[in-house]
């Protein structure tokens, strides 16, 4: 079980690997929560698949405009400057790389960036929506889940026994526990959340975790 | 010269669906999906249809008056979970699924309204969604073939038309829409305004009138075209 507290620093460390300038498609669920960290005033272009660039804020209940969600179903605004587009459009927009990062939720992310996060047989099979385009042609993908599932197993596997969204697609995995990039190496711990000991985090992993000599920072 | 008028009245652009028809529809979520018609299909009751649609909307909604009616065979889709009488439904084996990504999806519809034959893709390459497809080795590299999608009929909602067909979208409403609104042979837009000729200025249009055949004002709007509480 993940605390609000740690959810909230993983959110935030999340969002601060967005910069300024970057077009950013937010995933539904957990990764949606991270424009929540984002400093006001940033520019960044959040693109959403339903056909908007320049998403802004969630509107309040009474002030939706019923015909402006975005994709995960909230009811959005546009910053000055968005735009409305058809889905070919949209879609144009992600596998030409026009997308500089994309964060996702995750049910397995393997040590060389396999994501699984579409569907367990038998128990879970809604379809892939946009997930397998993101996850393929996005210029950086980011996985943002909880380190471990709710039966306490890892979500960080040598291998992802669960079907592909997209293989070798996942660089950086943002956990409640720590952030670590996937590298032809294998998985590499860079930060360790508060509170968060290096042994507990490799403990937590299911892929064997290098950890640098030197000390790691903490978000 | 005047340009013609398709205005009709909507039982009458429905009662031309048969039995077996594929129905692609506009709609991602409640915007765009074009509430009005699907009631008027359900209350028609044509069966065995092939439902093409980006999602199967919510419990009570657009898709699932369909679904619940016992009219579609076969839904095309890329994602179902907000509907978990269609998920039932494909895991008990009353409704054959198929999905596509979504992109995917959005292209192989522009791809039979452009009158192409489909278009190659490496996209889904390593997953489930490859199963069974075409490989073909191009000079950019492997790819599958995605076939274009076509429909009997294009079921559309847009906020404003003319007599002619031209049609405007609002906002997110848009999705699916100009895409569906030309991979079928029979198109049948409800709008929610139908202006004069000339009242859209022809650098508004979105969908241009040549791709459709019936144009259907609303007379109202319902309840379920507003914002969904949760």
């Amino acid at each position: 079980m993940v605390s609000s507290n740690a959810k909230t620093r993983m959110l935030a460390r999340a969002a601060a690997d967005i910069v300024p300038g970057m077009c950013v498609n937010l995933g539904i669920g957990l990764p949606t929560q991270v424009v929540g960290h984002l400093p006001a005033g940033m520019p960044v272009c959040l693109h959403s698949e339903n056909g908007i660039s320049g998403v802004g804020p969630v509107m309040p209940a009474g002030q939706e405009d019923r015909n402006l969600i975005d994709a995960g179903g909230s009811y959005v605004s546009t910053l000055p400057g968005g735009a409305y587009f058809d889905s070919a459009v949209s879609f144009a927009i992600v596998r030409s790389g026009r997308l500089d990062l994309t964060l996702l939720g995750a049910f397995e992310v393997a040590a060389n960036g396999d994501l699984a996060n579409w569907i367990i047989p038998g128990r879970f099979s809604p379809g892939a929506g946009g997930a397998i385009e993101l996850a393929q042609r996005a210029r950086r993908v980011g996985a943002i889940t909880a380190h471990v599932d709710k039966a306490g197993n890892p979500k960080i596997v040598d291998r992802c026994t669960l079907p592909l969204t997209a293989s070798g697609s996942v660089s950086r995995i943002y956990t409640d526990m720590a952030v670590c990039d996937v590298t032809p190496r294998g998985v590499v711990l860079r930060e360790l959340a508060e509170g968060v000991s290096v042994r507990e985090v490799v403990e937590a992993t299911g892929a064997p975790l290098e950890v640098p000599d030197a000390p790691l920072p903490v978000f | 010269m005047s340009l013609p008028d398709k205005t009709c009245a909507m039982e009458d652009a429905i009662a031309t669906i048969r039995d077996g028809a594929s129905v692609i529809l506009g709609g991602f979520g409640v915007p765009g999906t074009p509430f009005c018609l699907i009631e008027a299909l359900v209350a028609h009751g044509a069966r065995d249809l092939t439902i093409i649609k980006n999602d199967a909307n919510e419990t009570g909604m657009g898709v699932d008056w369909l679904l619940q009616a016992g009219l579609v065979k076969r839904l095309i889709t890329s994602h179902i979970g907000l509907n978990p009488r269609a998920v039932s439904m494909m895991n008990d084996g009353s409704l054959d699924v198929e999905f596509n990504a979504q992109g995917i999806l959005a292209e192989r519809i522009r791809a039979a309204g452009a009158g192409v034959m489909g278009f190659v893709t490496d996209i889904g390459m390593d997953t489930l969604l490859a199963r069974g497809k075409q490989r073909i080795t191009t000079a950019a590299g492997e790819g599958m073939f995605e076939p274009a999608l076509y429909a009997d009929v294009a079921l559309i909602h847009a906020e404003r038309a003319d007599p002619f067909g031209n049609l405007c979208y609002r906002a997110s409403a848009r999705n699916f829409n100009p895409l569906a609104a030309m991979a079928a042979r029979c198109v049948i837009a409800e709008a929610e305004r139908v202006e004069p000729l000339g009242a859209l200025g022809p650098d508004e249009v979105h969908t241009p009138g040549p791709f459709v055949d019936h144009v259907i004002e609303m007379s109202e709007l319902p309840e379920v075209y507003g914002v969904v509480k949760r």
